[in-house]
């Protein structure tokens, strides 16, 4: 990993984060490369959310550096985390029901607006958006809901995505839809963090992959790697029916 | 098709509901008192709003249950017998112009002091008790008490007496019923206030957040906004609102006493279980339902007056149990 972490957006090093009385992460070692998309798998309970959460400062580590881009963000507050050019997709949208689809928009953009050419493409990847332009959010679908909440984290320039299971709860059609956006966010050399509990989705954009269990990384490498080693994903994962999915 | 239909007529009586009620009282008492009254509801609505309002917002983005908020009615209300003291020969004099400058200043002011007194009170006092509910109670009902008798410390136990401005005494004539002069100034203040306010939450970006975050604060902050800056403007902005309320109902009462702002707190929290917690628009529309319903009730049944308003919440909540237009997941 000494070529990974030359290249390296983000950097966890032995991270601890405790939720009340209780521990949660065990010493989280994780590297996010530039450019690349991460997968973070694991079964329920494993730690993936808090490890987002961890980064964005909504749950503070206890132990351990958290490094983006040369620069320490363990002690920052969570505004701040957000100003450095990372974005969170958590895993319930934070899509803010009461306000339009514009207005949802709006919010993640800077002082002076909408930026052409980042809307633009927000509304190529999610037309449906563009039809809900003036409608409250809270009237979307589920999988408009997804598109909103990825659409609002790409409509400024952004280093890092933090995307937490975007698929989970959609159709079929719809998962495309999404994994089409983020097959194409990743064209663009966009650094993401995904946790995501269908392999077939991780499998299609991930590159690299990194597979939790009890609070812990328990393994880390390239996707195609465990891609290609159903033995591994059922050790890992308990995946024999990862091809099904 | 039936529950399509039924869904829409869900969304919009709530709406309805104010000017079902505002119809139906005409034919019970007859033009001549029906369009007294019903100036006299919305000018007492609008009022209970300018308190209301703040006290909604408070809760819905901090989840703070404030029990002292009647205590910047009262400092409004005193700030503005202090204010217009000095100013009694533009009070005194029977000119409109000079009058009106005169409440402005005062309006100014009461919003300045309960506000200023709202920062100190945020920093010191609601800091210390964020997420714990219990805390809340206690402490702001301990600071209610606390700053009423300041109130007493600063300006005696007496009551004190607010004459209104010359010329916004007695009444102006809409046909033939009589409308007093004052409420309709106070109808234009507060709807002029309130309609800063909607533009203020829908047209600027500062209000967008402040909207956004009494959904989801979490989210806000991961969009890379400090809400705790926003909570201590919202709370400023909230406590400046709840003085100018006393500053126009103790000109209105004419009287002024350490007891104001707690003579508001049922009616206030009456309006806010109707609106819907945290919702502004539903804050509006139950100040004015209950602005109409004292009112028409006290003209109607004058014995039903004292009870009417919580009989108007108990039939909203069998009918919306979050209120009218909930907002806020509590």
């Amino acid at each position: 990993m000494t070529g990974a972490d030359d290249d390296a957006l983000l950097r966890l090093d032995g991270i601890h984060t405790d939720i009340g009385r209780y521990r949660i992460l065990h010493g989280v070692n994780l590297t996010a490369r530039r450019g690349r998309v991460t997968a973070l798998l694991g079964r329920n309970g494993a730690g993936k959310t808090t490890t987002l959460r961890t980064i964005m400062g909504l749950w503070k580590a206890r132990q351990g550096r958290i490094i983006f881009d040369g620069q320490s963000i363990a002690a920052m507050d969570t505004p701040h985390i957000a100003r450095l050019g990372i974005a969170y997709v958590p895993e319930n949208m934070g899509i803010f029901g009461k306000l339009t689809v514009r207005e949802n928009m709006l919010l993640a953009t800077a002082p002076n607006g909408f930026a052409e050419p980042y809307l633009n493409r927000v509304l190529e990847s999610f037309p449906a958006l563009k039809l809900k332009w003036d409608s409250a959010a809270g009237s979307l679908s589920g999988g408009q809901k997804q598109m909103l909440a990825i659409g609002r984290a790409i409509v400024e320039p952004r280093r890092l995505l933090l995307v937490d299971e975007p698929t989970k709860g959609l159709s079929p059609a719809m998962v495309d839809q999404l994994v089409a956006a983020l097959r194409r966010l990743k064209s663009e050399q966009t650094t993401i963090l995904l946790v995501e509990q269908n392999f077939r989705v991780a499998e299609a954009i991930g590159d690299d992959v990194a597979v939790m269990d009890e609070g812990r990384i328990i393994h880390s490498g390239d996707m195609a790697a465990l891609a290609a080693d159903e033995a591994l994903q059922h050790r890992l994962l308990g995946l024999r029916m990862a091809a099904g999915l | 098709m039936s529950e399509h239909w039924l869904d829409r007529l869900q969304r919009w009586a709530p709406y309805a509901l104010t000017p079902l009620i505002v119809l139906a009282a005409l034919p019970a008492m007859g033009v001549g008192p029906w369009v007294t009254l019903t100036v006299a509801g919305l000018t007492m609505g609008i009022m209970l709003f300018l308190v209301a309002s703040g006290l909604t917002l408070i809760f819905g983005l901090m989840d703070v249950l404030n029990f002292a908020h009647a205590a910047f009615v009262t400092v409004g209300a005193y700030v503005t017998v202090s204010v217009l003291r000095p100013l009694a020969g533009w009070t005194t004099e029977f000119s409109l112009t000079l009058n009106l400058i005169a409440l402005l200043v005062a309006l100014v002011s009461a919003a300045a002091a309960s506000g200023a007194l709202g920062f100190v009170f945020e920093r010191v006092i609601i800091r210390q008790v964020y997420g714990a509910p219990l805390r809340q109670i206690l402490i702001t009902i301990g600071a209610l008490t606390v700053i009423e008798q300041l109130v007493i410390v600063l300006w005696g136990p007496q009551a004190l007496v607010l004459p209104k401005p010359a010329s916004l005494r007695g009444s102006v004539f809409l046909g033939s019923s009589p409308i007093e002069t004052y409420r309709l100034v106070a109808l234009a203040v507060g709807l002029a206030v309130a309609v800063a306010m909607h533009l203020f939450l829908t047209r600027t970006r500062l209000g967008l957040v402040v909207r956004a975050g009494v959904e989801d604060r979490e989210m806000v902050q991961s969009l890379g906004y400090h809400i705790r800056r926003v909570f201590i403007g919202v709370f400023m902005a909230g406590t400046a609102l709840a003085g100018m309320g006393g500053m126009m109902w103790g000109q209105y009462q004419e009287l002024v006493t350490s007891q104001i702002g707690d003579s508001m707190t049922i009616l206030v929290f009456i309006i806010l279980i109707i609106g819907g917690l945290g919702s502004v628009g539903g804050c509006f529309i139950g100040a004015i339902l209950v602005g109409l319903t004292t009112n028409y009730v006290g003209f109607l049944a004058p014995k039903l007056a004292l009870g009417s308003n919580i009989l108007l919440m108990a039939l909203i909540l069998l009918w919306q149990p979050r209120g009218l237009f909930p907002l806020a997941e509590h």
